[in-house]
């Protein structure tokens, strides 16, 4: 009896069994042909990147991938560096950076600045990508837009040097008072409301990017949010743009300088914050150049690719709270910090990714002086770890602040995991060197800002990147009035410094005014340098030319070429 | 019927109200400012800004501002991308999250039933195991490492064949979702796989099939009729559900493969405080989900005798 079931038990799972095969091929063909059907609607829908190889020599054309969309390419609103790579590459203001970071011709053929003010004459074969002349009349349209507090353009003070700049951004004069006036079509001159000695590096910016009025208009409240609704006077234009997938570049016919232009082609049909991703894309074949994180390094190391590094400029460091009853306001205290904060052992030991260079000053290694560059003319203090003296300096901020035992330090930090070491690598220092409790405040990207801005902070780990190649852009940092000074740092000593330096006209004074300013954040502690952000990428070796730079558009392609040797 | 469907309709807007209502002010309770940026603005630059985005005004007056033009459509423009409209965001990037989300569902679904009925038909058997062993991994490894994992097999095997067989990453063709939607629908299917198994073996033993059998029914219609079909009812009630899930949870696949899906807006949205894509994603992806749990009731209705809409 009991064999008869199982028998026709296994008879019945046979046939079970055969149906289930063929219902499992029967899915396989029905999600093929669903799959087709859907590639085709999806093609329906646009979306379709044309995905090339990541160098195609006959062709002249690059494939790359992008970290971000950019989020704003309407160049008066601009703020970040994914739109300043874009505006740069199909885009370009009176002056721009060369290959060696000079600064030489665009838009404008020559120009003269002096104390009172400044003269571009524009060059006559400057051209829009429908044909039109760019003319000084589109640089006023786009620097009076920048300042009309109805733009609401978070880089409005940039051009506060210019004759009443200020005053229109506050709302008490109209844009049309603005220092500017088209002496004719191809004559801009431009007054200063100080003397300024870097005005020529300013006006390589993406904020003194020209805008044509007549177009601007006809886009409606849309200049820069498609590929149609941009108007173009760079190298390259925008072909191609679907949001999030891929923007394609392609040499600009009207440029005047096209024939300097090597490639015709930059596509990026790839757009991911994912560092495997993009290595795993370059493994593939499928882009020129990946950026490597302390995470996919080891990988690159494996298959012994050449890596290339570059220091992006930006330098990191904590910043102190000075609010009245912060301890951290306290001298003391901060020099007992500063005197066990290694910033060697933090990049070399801790965040283990080559590029990054240790900090020593609010200045960063690539910034000019006087003749060379700044850090060799003017060498920040020599910092040496003192344990010791780091004790003698806390229990002396114990008496001062009459306090019988500290209470926790809140260290505030991003929640990224580059952010998570080192806030647990001061934790861990500050807690066995001197005894301190170190509380970890890790936020998102806005809240942060938030707090940061609110003072709800003892220490902060910030950064800061420059906006133009002058020391001024970092000295000025922590002047009282500065904005951007969250931890409300005041010193008429340093204060005194920022002036002259900002209203000098003089290489030697102003370096020297930089000079005293590195001193005092040296000697009162005011920061702790953690380190010069560095890149590490690798790079296909068919494709040359390519520049990274700290300020201005990077990396930077226009001078970019392909060869197989 | 219909009267069913227009209540539950009703209720669903409702549900939807409330979504938007509680985002809305969860929203605003976050700490953290939406305008705030690397670089700090003047006073006037912010109040500008403000009165751009309606925020100068009390909450209870941006809400109701908010609530019309919801009503009327339109869900405003993006804090991040300052001239795109929320609309246009939602229009373009979610029938890319959509066709994703299709693809993996119907081979989450597909697959589901089909292992779930081998794992049953082998009960305690080796396929019975090995199977079952794969949907545990299935359902407790997060879908990251199987993006990561996915595209590492991807590169390796165009690396073996020396061509690209299938591209790594990026979004255009039928190539570009094959290994995408499977990462997507593997957890899913590893799900529906334990449910089709254990509601497959209820059945077995059930009275009807029983009769079926002594009956003398043949072996292919006892099978497809009286087990498969009953025992596939229980994978379309969570089927709804699923694909919300599925459509919603793309995010870390679309970061991995580069695609320009609707998911990474609405968790990018959240970090950066982009209030009105958080609240244009969310309502959408809310009347999303409501209205996929309301067809898929419908559809049960139909498909099971028992259950009578009425």
């Amino acid at each position: 009896m009991s064999d008869i079931t199982s028998d026709t038990e296994d008879a019945f799972a046979r046939t079970a069994g055969k149906q289930l095969l063929w219902l499992g091929l029967l899915a396989i063909v029905a999600l093929a042909a669903l799959m087709f059907a859907l590639g085709w609607l999806s093609q329906l829908t646009a979306s379709g990147a044309v995905t090339g190889e990541a160098v195609d020599v006959r062709e002249r054309s690059i494939s790359l991938a992008m970290s971000g969309e950019p989020p704003q390419l309407d160049s008066t609103r601009a703020t970040d560096q994914v739109s300043g790579f874009v505006l740069g590459h199909v885009m370009e203001g009176l002056l721009r950076y060369d290959p060696t970071n000079k600064l030489v011709p665009g838009v404008a053929s020559r120009w003269e600045i002096d104390a009172a003010g400044a003269t571009f004459w524009l060059r006559e074969n400057a051209r829009w990508s429908d044909g039109e002349p760019v003319t000084a009349h589109d640089f006023i349209f786009a620097w009076q837009r920048v300042l009309d507090p109805a733009t609401a353009s978070e880089y409005a003070f940039i051009l506060f040097p210019i004759k009443n700049g200020e005053a229109i951004s506050q709302g008490q004069l109209p844009p049309s008072a603005l220092g500017i006036t088209a002496v004719d079509d191809r004559t801009l001159k431009i007054e200063f409301e100080r003397p300024i000695a870097y005005f020529d590096k300013l006006v390589a910016f993406v904020t003194f990017l020209p805008v044509r009025k007549d177009f601007f208009e006809r886009t409606a409240g849309r200049y820069g949010a498609d590929a149609k609704d941009l108007l173009y006077n760079g190298p390259f234009t925008i072909s191609r743009w679907v949001h999030s997938a891929s923007i394609r570049f392609e040499k600009n016919e009207f440029y005047w300088n096209r024939d300097a232009i090597m490639l015709n082609v930059i596509d990026t049909p790839y757009i991911t914050p994912d560092y495997n991703a993009t290595l795993n894309l370059y493994k593939d074949g499928k882009i020129a150049v990946a950026a490597l994180s302390s995470d996919t390094l080891e990988n690159a190391l494996v298959q012994r690719w050449h890596l290339e590094r570059f220091n992006d400029g930006s330098i990191f460091f904590l910043e102190f709270n000075y609010r009245p009853g912060r301890v951290t306001g306290n001298y003391n205290l901060r020099r007992a910090l500063q005197l066990v904060t290694d910033s060697g052992e933090l990049v070399y030991k801790v965040m283990k990714l080559p590029g990054n260079l240790p900090g020593e000053s609010l200045f960063p290694v690539w910034l000019n002086g006087v003749d060379g560059l700044f850090r060799q003319e003017y060498p920040a203090r020599v910092h040496r770890i003192d344990v010791e003296a780091a004790r003698r300096h806390l229990e002396l901020a114990r008496q001062e602040l009459g306090l019988t035992r500290f209470p926790p330090l809140v260290l505030l930090s991003g929640d990224d995991p580059l952010s998570n070491k080192q806030a647990e690598y001061f934790q861990n220092v500050y807690g066995k060197q001197l005894g301190l409790e170190v509380k970890l405040d890790k936020q998102i990207f806005k809240q942060r800002l938030a707090k940061m801005t609110a003072g709800d902070f003892d220490i902060v780990m910030a950064g800061w990147g420059p906006d133009f190649a002058d020391p001024l852009t970092f000295g000025g940092l922590f002047a009282s009035w500065n904005l951007n000074n969250r931890g409300r740092y005041a010193n008429p000593e340093l204060d005194a410094q920022v002036r002259v330096a900002e209203n000098s006209v003089d290489p030697k004074t102003r370096m020297n005014a930089f000079g005293e300013i590195q001193r005092i954040i040296y000697d009162d502690a005011v920061i702790l340098p953690n380190y010069e952000r560095g890149v590490v990428y690798v790079r296909d070796p068919r494709l040359k030319g390519v520049v990274r730079r700290a300020v201005g558009t990077d990396p930077d392609y226009t001078s970019a070429y392909l060869s197989v040797d | 019927m219909t009267r069913y469907i227009l209540t539950r309709l009703l209720q669903g807007i409702i549900t939807v109200w409330f979504i938007a209502t509680a985002t809305f002010f969860a929203m605003h309770a976050v700490p953290g400012d939406p305008l705030s940026n690397e670089k700090a603005t003047t006073e006037l630059i912010r109040k500008n800004l403000e009165e751009r985005y309606g925020l100068d005004k009390p909450l209870h007056v941006q809400y109701g501002i908010y609530m019309l033009n919801m009503v009327k459509g339109d869900f405003g423009i993006s804090f991040t991308q300052q001239n795109r409209s929320v609309n246009d965001i939602i229009r373009e990037h979610f029938p890319v999250s959509a066709t994703l989300g299709i693809l993996a569902i119907v081979f989450a679904a597909v697959g589901g039933v089909l292992w779930g009925a081998l794992t049953a038909l082998y009960r305690n058997k080796l396929p019975d195991i090995v199977i079952m062993f794969l949907v545990i991994l299935g359902i407790s490894v997060p879908s990251f490492v199987f993006a990561a994992l996915g595209q590492l097999s991807l590169v390796t095997i165009n690396d073996w064949a020396g061509i690209t067989l299938l591209p790594v990453a990026g979004w255009g063709g039928v190539g570009h979702m094959i290994v995408p939607a499977m990462v997507l629908g593997l957890g899913t299917m590893a799900f529906l796989t334990r449910l089709m198994r254990s509601s497959m073996l209820e059945v077995v033993n059930a009275d009807y099939v029983r009769t079926a059998k002594s009956k003398g029914l043949p072996a292919t219609r006892i099978f497809l009729k009286h087990q498969l079909r009953n025992a596939s009812l229980p994978v379309v009630t969570v089927l709804g559900p699923a694909i919300a899930a599925i459509t919603t949870g793309g995010f870390v696949v679309e970061l991995v493969f580069a695609i320009p899906g609707l998911g990474r807006y609405f968790v990018q949205a959240v970090q950066q405080l982009d209030y009105t894509v958080i609240m244009g994603t969310t309502v959408f992806y809310g009347a999303f989900l409501v209205l996929m749990v309301i067809i898929v009731d419908v559809i049960y209705g139909m498909i099971d005798p028992r259950v009578r809409l009425s």
